[in-house]
């Protein structure tokens, strides 16, 4: 984001190092090791179970590491886990919020507790009601409020005491487009102002948005660790997808689109043709070409890869040789 | 295309240098402990505001009990001298423990716990908070008793300080169980398991008391179980001190005759052992 140019120059923030947690016989986090240089913002990406959630409750203090540790702010958990709670928010995954409280009396009470002038408990509590839009719930008890709230809520908590560092597990699962967008609006700007993050989330396109970094981890381990753009060029090009309206018009359409672009695949059951997409200026020749042909499109679009690509590509379960290079590299 | 790093797991080995002296960070502000423990004692007595439902095991139940053994049960029951009142409260602040276990136990199931592990705060205070809050409940019992025994012609013939004095014990003695309800809150992993567990044994135990039947009609063993009872220390030394109750007969235990100091050694006791495995059993349950 707009601190990556001073990057360089400043401390750590986050720091694992080797962490290990265990459940019984199932090792949930792996020997996981990153930094977070202060002023950045790192996504960790993974699916479900990968550890995400393990590997944040250890780094904020609700979890003993098995082994391994983690500084936040310059503090070790294990040692120090006071001063980590007084240098980071956190938002987990799980709703944290008071049910019987209305939401003004939740942001009220966590100022409350952190100790913040009277005067300014109301002033935070009413300011930040304002920024996740729910002035108007204020007064409502969150018995009432729908999951988004309760998530914009949950938020809104964790910025209570302006932390430096924020820990937000998932924060826009939940969240409509639009509240989602404003969400990621008030975290650029708090690390324009220096707050460091970490998120987790599932979403590539979230991870791209707002990370500076992204280390992928699956079982526990971490498997990539890149710009979003790095991760996206690993995971192979875009591609095109054509489907047709009728399947008579398929083979039509297949020999259109070999004579146009590379690495031509055929769903006849989602009546789909799709193919690389080497150049944007393939999609106009398509259109064009299908025109031409006379032939009926229901769609025709461009296809990022997904979470889904890089992770699976990154796991190897769907090879692709290219990557299989660039793992030699590590 | 070629930048993507796979990780080898060895790359960054653990350091073990102290941390920064200052942090890297101004230590943020803290609230004093005092601060933390109204707050959160406030956010309780918030909870009984919006339900307050949970208010009728020292409203509703009281009273029923005083209507049930004055006009229902009659003289069929041959109440050990004039007064059940004093069972009556006893049996409110020994219900404390099920206050702050329900209490508890609702908070540790659900995610609240962990914002407030997140928070810079003492990890004591959310329990102080807790035993502030039930004390606070469980004392509206009493004075709900107090009031309805007034109406139906119960009075303290005792002096002020005597009163007085009767209260304090049954305070202390809703301290002391106020452990019993960290530990059952603690180690119960569910709400309803709670309920199971102090309504098979705390609920039937303040029953085998001296109150209802005399003691000398029971089996010697019985008898000598509801004669150390503390319930029954209590509820003598609370007739002792308000001038209302009958002499313990001659034969009772040794409790019976000293019911004032049985009572302390009683709460001192239960905290002395329970103190402990409640605090154990609540950082075992939070530490993960
Ligand atoms: N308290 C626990 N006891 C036992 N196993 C656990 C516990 N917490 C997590 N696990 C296991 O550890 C693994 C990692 O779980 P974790 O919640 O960290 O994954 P995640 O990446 O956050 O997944 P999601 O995207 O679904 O939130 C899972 O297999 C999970 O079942
Ligand atoms: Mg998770």
């Amino acid at each position: 984001m707009g601190a990556r140019s001073v990057v360089t120059m400043t401390a750590t923030a986050i720091e694992a190092i080797d962490l290990v947690k265990t459940f019984g016989d199932l090792t949930a986090v792996d020997h996981v090791s990153f930094t977070v240089p202060e002023g950045t913002v790192l996504g960790l990406l993974g699916p479900n179970g990968a550890g995400k959630t393990t590997a944040v409750r250890m780094m904020t203090t609700l979890s003993p590491p098995t082994s391994g540790t983690a500084r936040v702010a310059g503090y070790d958990v294990r040692t120090h886990p006071d001063q980590v709670r007084a240098s980071m928010g956190l938002t987990g995954q799980a709703a944290t919020v008071d049910e019987l409280l209305t939401g003004r009396e939740n942001l009220r009470m966590i100022a409350d507790l952190y100790g913040l002038p009277r005067p300014r408990v109301r002033r935070v509590a009413d300011d930040l009601l304002e920024r996740f839009s729910l002035a108007d719930a204020a007064t409502k008890v969150v018995k009432e409020y729908s999951g988004g709230m309760r998530r914009r809520l949950d938020l809104a908590a964790s910025l209570i005491a302006t932390p430096p560092v924020l820990f937000l597990d998932e924060p826009t699962t939940g969240l409509d487009p639009r509240s989602r967008q404003e969400l990621w609006e008030v975290l650029r700007n708090l690390v324009e102002q220096g707050t460091t993050l970490l998120l987790t989330t599932q979403y590539l396109e979230e991870a791209d948005h707002l990370a500076d970094r992204i280390i992928v981890i699956d079982h526990g381990t971490v498997i990539a660790d890149g710009t979003p753009l790095q991760l996206k060029d690993a995971s192979g090009a875009a591609r095109i997808v054509l489907t047709v309206s009728n399947a008579d018009d398929l083979s039509a359409a297949e020999s259109l689109l070999r004579g146009l672009i590379p690495e031509v695949r055929v769903d006849p059951a989602n009546r789909q043709i799709t193919g690389s997409a080497e150049g944007l200026d393939a999609i106009t020749r398509i259109a064009a070409g299908v025109q031409n042909l006379g032939i009926e499109i229901d769609d025709l679009g461009l296809k990022r890869p997904s979470l889904d690509d890089v992770f699976l590509n990154l796991t190897g379960h769907r090879a692709e040789p290219q990557l299989a290079a660039t793992e030699e590299s590590a | 295309m070629s930048t993507v790093r796979v990780h080898t797991n060895t790359d960054a080995p653990p350091r073990s240098e102290d941390p920064p002296p200052g942090g890297r960070v101004g230590a943020q502000q803290r609230a004093p402990f005092i601060r933390q423990v109204i707050t959160l004692t406030r956010r309780n007595l918030t909870h009984i505001k919006r339900q307050p439902e949970m208010l009728s095991d020292v409203t509703i139940q009281p009273v029923m009990f005083v209507l049930l053994f004055a006009y229902v049960f009659g003289g069929s029951i041959q109440t050990n001298g004039s007064g059940y009142r004093e069972w009556i409260m006893a049996q409110t602040m020994a219900f404390s423990a099920f206050v702050v276990a329900f209490g508890l136990s609702n908070d540790l199931t659900k995610g609240v716990i962990d914002r407030f592990r997140s928070l810079p705060i003492n990890r004591g205070s959310v329990l102080v908070a807790r035993s502030t809050s039930s004390l606070i409940h469980s004392s509206l019992g009493v004075i709900v008793m107090s009031l309805t025994g007034l109406i139906v012609g119960w009075r303290v013939r005792g002096s002020f300080l005597e009163a007085l004095a009767g209260y304090a014990l049954l305070m202390l003695f809703g301290f002391a169980m106020i452990w019993l309800g960290i530990l059952v809150g603690s180690v119960m992993r569910s709400v309803e398991g709670v309920n199971g567990v102090i309504f098979t044994t705390i609920f039937p135990l303040t029953f085998l008391a001296n109150t209802f039947a005399p003691s000398e009609n029971m089996p010697h063993w019985l008898r000598v179980i509801a004669e150390w009872n503390p319930i029954s220390s209590l509820v003598q030394a609370m007739r002792d001190l308000w001038g209302n109750g009958a002499p313990p007969p001659v034969d009772a235990q040794w409790p019976l005759h000293h019911p004032i100091i049985a009572t302390i050694a009683w709460a001192i006791i239960f905290t002395a052992i329970l103190a402990p495995l409640a605090m154990r059993a609540y950082v075992n349950r939070t530490r993960d």
